[in-house]
């Protein structure tokens, strides 16, 4: 599979579209399994490993599932397409830099995939846009069945599904919901949120997850159970705290607009100004200010860039995607220029539209 | 390798500790961490998240024997599952189990799975299984109030035991 035509197309989960996508960029849910017959990867040689490649490979051409899954081999590639596979959210930082036969199959909108050989042999992952919690569940519980009809996963009466690391056990499942809550970071109560989150066991993580900081306001929310409650309940769970956590930010951006409308305009134009006309700017910064503007499209203030768009960008002008438009190596200073370059065309492509 | 953050011996633990929605990343080698683990306990935010495979040992007295026990099938020992943090193994589950049921619980707060089963498993695991996960249920609907859903639950309940009595003797 050709890497460099995915830079040409945009994932399924940045449509920026889906229900209260004004708050929630995507939902992602991702099943742990294990083949029964072989170690856990900690313990399984490269032969080992290789065989676990191999059965799922097979079986992949004939899954039962509407969309077809391309296999792509992790050792074979450079590390620029392995980092750009991370930013994408097509596979974790841990197989990007693991070792030994493992890989990733997906969709070609992305939206589904499978990574082979990360802490547990298989993991599921389904990821849409917007809060979409039923029918990811939907389709990635029909995809563990397909599976499941080719291999046999590691599964004990009272545990569940094993895998490599308890914390992972029984259900196996790992429910997150992308919130970007703007408002609620400037007006400082987003710790009170986190905290009281905490309280009743969901996590807090960044953009690309565990340790990861919280880029352009980005923040998932997850359930950390995994045993002693069914896959919809832990679903459930997660879907619980999202209207209340909706309607803060909603309020907090209301609030920030009644009280200091000409204030708050003036911010989110001149982050557009500086995004539209920079000659040379970071990733953070880039990070900071989409965040700002795509706060203003929300709110009505601007109207001249779709959230698609701005969505794309957070992904496209981080460091492996820059570096596979330009098809070649670059260093960090040739990269920013390269990011306001990718800027200035883009948004001003959009705003001719 | 990363440097242990207090002094410079190579640092073998690695906690992730969210404080507040933030996290944070600490490198420290195993007497730095003793002490830093100490301190945590201490202070004892319920926040503060430590992996379970931080635990130090020596903690527990008795752990030394524990932790020499091996999984026949990988051959991987308990030590090396707590030092690393994950298992070599499905069958470690039941090799160590004794030592591994308090963990799960301290991490899920339960121990017997109510989620989905594999499409092959036997009819009869399938109803006990739909049995746990009813009760659950029930709990749940009692705890919220919800009466009505709970009425209709405990018929289901009946419903599936007296299948399963119908079919072979119930385990208890």
């Amino acid at each position: 599979m050709d890497l460099n035509s995915l830079t040409q197309s945009n994932s399924e989960w940045l449509r920026g579209t889906g229900p209260e996508s004004d708050v929630v960029v995507s939902t992602r849910i991702r099943l742990a399994r294990n083949l029964a017959e072989f170690p856990f990867n900690t313990r399984a040689d490269d032969a080992a490993r290789g065989q676990i490649v191999k059965q799922v490979r097979d079986c992949l051409g004939d899954l039962p599932v509407p969309k077809v899954l391309n296999y792509v081999d992790v050792p074979s590639l450079d590390e620029i397409s392995r980092q750009f596979l991370v930013e994408r959210q097509l596979i974790s930082r841990e197989l990007a830099e693991g070792d030994g036969p493992r890989g990733v199959a997906f969709s070609t909108a992305e939206d589904v995939s499978i990574m082979v050989n990360e802490e547990d042999h298989l993991r599921l992952q389904v990821l849409r846009s917007g809060l979409s919690l039923d029918d990811c569940w939907e389709e990635i519980n029909r995809m563990d069945d397909a599976l499941e009809e080719e291999l046999t996963f590691a599964f004990h009466e009272r545990y569940g599904y094993l895998t490599a690391c308890p914390t992972n056990v029984g259900t196996g499942i790992r429910v997150s919901v992308m919130l970007h809550l703007p408002a609620l970071v400037q007006t400082r109560e987003i710790q009170k949120v986190f905290h009281s989150l905490q309280k009743i066991n969901l996590a807090v993580r960044g953009l690309y997850g565990e340790g990861s900081q919280a880029l352009g306001d980005f923040y998932q929310i997850s359930n950390q159970y995994t045993l002693g409650l069914s896959e919809t309940q832990v679903i459930d769970k997660v879907r619980s705290v999202i209207p209340r956590l909706l309607d803060y930010e909603r309020r907090a951006r209301k609030a920030m607009l009644e009280e200091k409308k000409e204030q708050l305009h003036d911010h989110i134009a001149r982050a557009s100004g500086i995004l539209r006309s920079a000659q040379t700017i970071s990733s953070e910064e880039t990070m900071h200010l989409l965040s700002s503007v795509r706060m203003g499209v929300n709110l009505g203030l601007i109207d001249d860039v779709a959230i698609s768009t701005l969505n794309e960008l957070f992904i496209m002008t981080q460091p492996a995607h820059l570096q596979k438009l330009k098809k070649s190596e670059l260093d960090s200073a040739d990269r920013n220029k390269a990011r306001a370059a990718l800027l200035r065309n883009r948004l001003a492509a959009d705003s001719e539209d | 390798m990363k440097k242990c953050r207090r002094c410079s011996k190579p640092a073998t633990l690695h906690i992730t500790e969210l404080r507040q929605g933030e996290a944070t990343e600490i490198h420290l080698c195993e007497s730095c961490a003793k002490d830093y683990l100490s301190q945590a306990e201490e202070m004892s935010t319920p926040e503060s998240e430590l992996q379970f495979d931080q635990l130090d040992e020596g903690q527990q007295p008795e752990a030394s024997g524990i932790d020499d026990r091996v999984c026949p099938n990988c051959g991987i020992t308990f030590r090396e599952f707590r030092s690393q943090g994950r298992l070599g193994c499905p069958h470690d589950y039941v090799a160590f189990e004794t030592d591994l049921i308090p963990l799960i619980e301290n991490i899920h707060g339960e121990t017997q799975h109510c989620g989905k089963l594999p499409r092959r498993a036997p009819d009869s695991s399938r109803r006990q299984h739909q049995l746990i996960r009813l009760r659950s249920e029930l709990r749940l609907a009692v705890e919220e109030e919800n009466y009505e859903t709970a009425a209709r639950l405990r018929d289901e309940i009946q419903e599936v035991e007296t299948q399963l009595q119908g079919n072979d003797k119930p385990e208890e």
